[in-house]
């Protein structure tokens, strides 16, 4: 461990920005090296909501791993579940029906978008304007309704299981998403005339934290943030999963590798994920919601991994089995801690306050960082 | 008139002492209002703009929700940590409230109602508000916290850079009324205030006279001494109970008392609104009661800068210093020179 | 390309490599030793170019260690899978963080959870397990932790 205190030889100042930090939203522990405002070297040292998801699951059955997986990413526990219920599926050899596909990716494109929400919001609070954050949980806040009411939860959904989904959406669903994608086309004008379009935002934005795509894709740097250094890298177009490849949708793509082309493509993508709700919605088929599968889950022997796309970058599950009931060693690649280790090579010679813009911008999740 | 009465009765030291008896419980009572007053309307106008509700449960509407919170401050243990300097510390949240309580004194509140009717009265003002930067340097100082020595340091850049675009912007109203003398000020706009008489030059200083006491003042989107999300609380992140309480305080009264300088230089004072010789229509204004007139005034200031803070993004700290060296400071120069050119030619109302 | 051209591909670039069938995607065995030029030229290889390493961990098979790498090339959308069998008494293999960057993470977590020691790595400390930690490799199947652990 480094030196946590103190100043090193040369006379650098070292501050801990974190784990109890306003900007770190969560337990993240930055250590960084400045010589007055700029930034010499970020080290994250991380683990402070460490639980150990990996070897927990080992002990779980199929069935029960998934639910374990929703306090990962808490912002896109949908598409966690899916991932692993679709990994599950592929060992299964498992056909899903196609009512529960369609639904599936209902609640992925509105996890999406609840959590770019949130994001928006934090982002600019990171920056110092505190309204937006009000402004977005606004409409974010909508969502938790609706998922509340077919899933049951609000954060921590477990409503994806191999086979299918948990149980049928609620009587109301349709209406009230419709209701919702009428409420955000009335309300997403409002973003950018608070956040996007002010100069003090823009000049805090453009030009900061540049990440250039060769280092993008050299440190492993999925979803938004490649994308914004124009690196084609969204999962349901490459390898498209559920019924992606049906439906019409665009890959935000930004060249601008800074902040501001990262925050364009997240409020860019939300648009996308209402044109592929409203796609859906009125077109949710008849029939069954879960397939019949086994009551004790086995997956053949063998190596299993199931590649999303989540609000943060590329999710990965791993599973490898040796034919029992429980995965004999399970991976979950999670985006946020790939995303973070190209924070020190962005950061190197900024200034302090444009450290929280790269953070914003990269959307760290802590739990999803530590697993 | 207090002032005779007093002379009448007593002999001159006696009435010395009860005079400055009287203007301290003032001073003090109106500080202990002030906060209260605008802590609650800073987060009832956060909870507007914010969509939400706000403090509405202590008192009707919430209105004692700040006296709620002093009280809670008040018993709050007021730490000191170990490795700080500890006199210097204890020391820096009393030098900003006497600065800001010094502040007070050549204010004019309503007509004939001023503590210090001093013949420097800019100037005075000037001078004080900028010891404001010595206790924010001293408690970044003296915490030995990384957070609060950088708070500190912007702080300083900052208000020294910003004290300029000030000083200049009320410059050119001293100008043109010819006079250091407040009262004298507000009496030279009793045809108009001088945002009207004084055209476009005057308008330009006192937009930048806004922007730049935000700044001194530290309030967001300047408050990079703060800057929660990048130095948790900036100078103050040691400090707790009673003595942050002053510092917020010290805030509060800050943002006022700016807010009354600017009502004062730009926008009358006490002053009614006048319009040339329209002498029924300045008749009929003259009824408001000229105190209302200037918390009138005040708090509307106070609302545009409290209304800044909830809407824009803080800045970084070296586009802060190049907004005030590359545009305000040039900008406020040549305007000065304007304005000389336009008092010189009498061209105003 | 297709499973069936990379393989040749990847035969000509090193002959010493051995295929493991059956799985998704095309999985190569190769020798820990012999792992940091195939991954140089897995990367460096114009009609490769695995420039993106999806991920790397380890498996715990308790008579020795397995890592294994997920590589993907974002131009040419095509995925391998690369294991190397690691010496039980002494877990070692060459960093690859010096190709991909990413490396350099991932390379500390399995290096703290599983013990495996890479070699010419440039900052081997512990990422996620506070200090203490070393040499206690939480994620291998005989790990015990009586404190914290709980039996189901």
């Amino acid at each position: 461990m480094v030196e946590e205190i103190g100043r090193t030889a040369d006379g650098n100042i070292i501050i801990n920005v974190g784990p109890q930090h306003p900007a770190t939203h969560g337990v993240l522990h930055l250590v960084i090296t400045i010589n007055g405002e700029t930034i010499i070297k970020v080290e994250p040292h991380l683990g402070y909501i460490h639980r150990s998801i990996e070897k927990m699951c080992e002990s779980l059955t199929y069935r029960q791993f998934i639910y374990v997986t929703s306090r990962m990413d808490y912002l896109s526990s949908h598409i966690n579940n899916h991932a692993c219920a679709l990994c599950v599926e592929n060992g299964l050899q498992v056909e899903v029906p196609a009512r529960a596909q369609v639904i599936r990716v209902l609640m992925d494109e509105l996890t999406r978008i609840a959590s770019h929400e949130l994001w928006w919001g934090a982002m600019a609070m990171d920056l110092g304007a505190f309204t937006p954050f009000f402004h977005a949980f606004r409409e974010r806040e909508t969502i938790n309704d609706i998922m509340e009411e077919t899933c049951g939860a609000r954060l921590t959904m477990n409503y994806m299981v191999p086979g299918g989904v948990m149980q049928d959406i609620h009587p109301n669903f349709q209406q009230r998403v419709k209701d919702f994608i009428k409420l955000y086309k009335s309300k997403i004008s409002e973003y950018d005339e608070l956040v996007t379009g002010n100069i003090i935002f823009q000049n805090r934005m453009k030009g900061v934290g540049y990440l250039s795509p060769e280092d993008a894709v050299s440190f492993g740097v999925s979803g938004p943030p490649a994308r914004g250094s124009g690196v084609s890298c969204d999962t349901r177009k490459t390898y498209p999963y559920e019924i992606y490849n049906q439906l019409q949708f665009d890959e935000i793509l930004e060249t601008g590798g800074d902040s501001f082309a990262r925050y364009m493509v997240r409020i860019r993508e939300m648009n996308q994920s209402i044109k592929i709700i409203e796609q859906l919605i009125d077109n949710i088929p008849e029939g069954d919601f879960q397939a019949k599968t086994k009551a004790v889950l086995k997956l053949p022997k063998g190596e299993f991994l199931q590649k999303v796309e989540t609000a943060r970058g590329q999710f990965g599950v791993y599973i490898v089995s040796e034919g029992g009931t429980t995965p004999y060693r399970i991976k979950f690649r999670s985006p946020g801690f790939s995303n973070l280790s190209a924070l020190d090579h962005m950061a190197r010679g900024s200034k302090l306050g444009d450290l929280v813009a790269m953070m914003g911008t990269l959307d760290l999740v802590i739990p999803d960082i530590d697993r | 008139m207090i002032d005779s009465w007093l002379r009448a009765t007593f002999n001159a030291t006696w009435t010395m002492v009860i005079e400055m008896v009287i203007a301290g419980v003032c001073v003090i009572g109106l500080f202990a209002a002030l906060g209260l007053v605008l802590v609650l309307m800073e987060r009832r106008v956060a909870a507007w703009i914010q969509i939400r509700l706000g403090p509405n449960r202590v008192g009707p509407g919430g209105m004692l929700q700040s006296l709620a919170d002093t009280l809670k401050l008040l018993v709050k243990e007021g730490m000191t940590p170990d490795g700080a300097d500890k006199f210097l510390f204890n020391l820096a949240p009393f030098i900003a409230m006497m600065v800001a309580m010094l502040l007070m004194a050549p204010i004019a509140f309503a007509k004939d109602f001023q503590l210090w009717d001093l013949n420097i009265g800019v100037l005075y003002i000037s001078a004080v508000s900028s010891l404001m930067v010595i206790s924010i340097l001293m408690a970044g100082w003296a915490s030995n916290n990384k957070y609060s020595l950088m708070g500190a340091m912007r702080s300083g850049a900052q208000i020294v850079s910003y004290e300029l675009s000030a000083g200049l912007s009320i410059l050119t109203v001293v100008i043109l009324s010819g006079s250091l003398n407040l009262n004298e000020i507000i009496l030279s706009q009793s045809d108009g205030w001088w945002i009207f008489k004084g055209h476009i030059p005057v308008i330009i200083s006192f937009v930048i006279f806004i922007i730049a006491v935000t700044a001194e003042t530290n309030r967001a989107p300047f408050d990079l001494a703060e800057a929660e999300s990048e130095l948790t609380a900036g100078f103050h992140t040691e400090y707790s109970g009673m003595k942050f309480a002053l510092f917020f305080l010290a805030e509060y009264i800050n943002v006022f008392i700016v807010c009354a300088i600017g009502a004062t230089l730009f926008l009358g004072g006490w002053m009614p609104f006048h319009i040339g010789h329209w002498e029924g229509f300045n008749h009929v204004m003259d009824y408001i009661p000229s105190s209302l007139w200037f918390f009138g005034k005040t708090f509307f200031l106070i609302f545009l800068i409290m209304w800044f803070r909830w809407t824009f993004p803080r800045l970084r700290i070296d586009q802060l210093l190049n907004l005030e060296w590359k545009y305000l400071l040039p900008i406020s120069m040549f305007n000065i020179l304007l304005v000389t050119v336009m008092a010189i030619l009498g061209w105003y109302f | 390309m297709t499973n069936e051209a990379l393989k040749e591909k990847i035969l000509q670039l090193s002959p010493a490599v051995s295929f493991e069938e059956g799985g998704q995607w095309l999985t190569i065995i190769v020798k820990p030793a012999a792992w940091h030029s195939l991954a140089a030229q897995l990367r460096n290889d114009k009609a490769l170019f695995f420039n993106f390493l999806f991920c790397l961990t380890c498996i715990d098979w308790k008579t020795h260690l397995t890592m294994v790498y997920h590589l993907e090339s974002v131009q040419f959308r095509h995925n391998i899978v690369i294991k190397s069998k690691l010496d039980a008494a002494d877990p070692s293999i060459a960093t690859v963080s010096d190709i991909w960057q990413t490396a350099n993470f991932h390379e500390r977590e399995v290096y703290e959870m599983f013990g495996v020691n890479f070699i010419n790595h440039p900052d081997l400390r512990l990422l996620i397990l506070p200090d203490g930690w070393e040499n206690k490799r939480p994620l291998l199947k005989n790990f015990e932790d009586p404190v914290n652990m709980i039996k189901l």
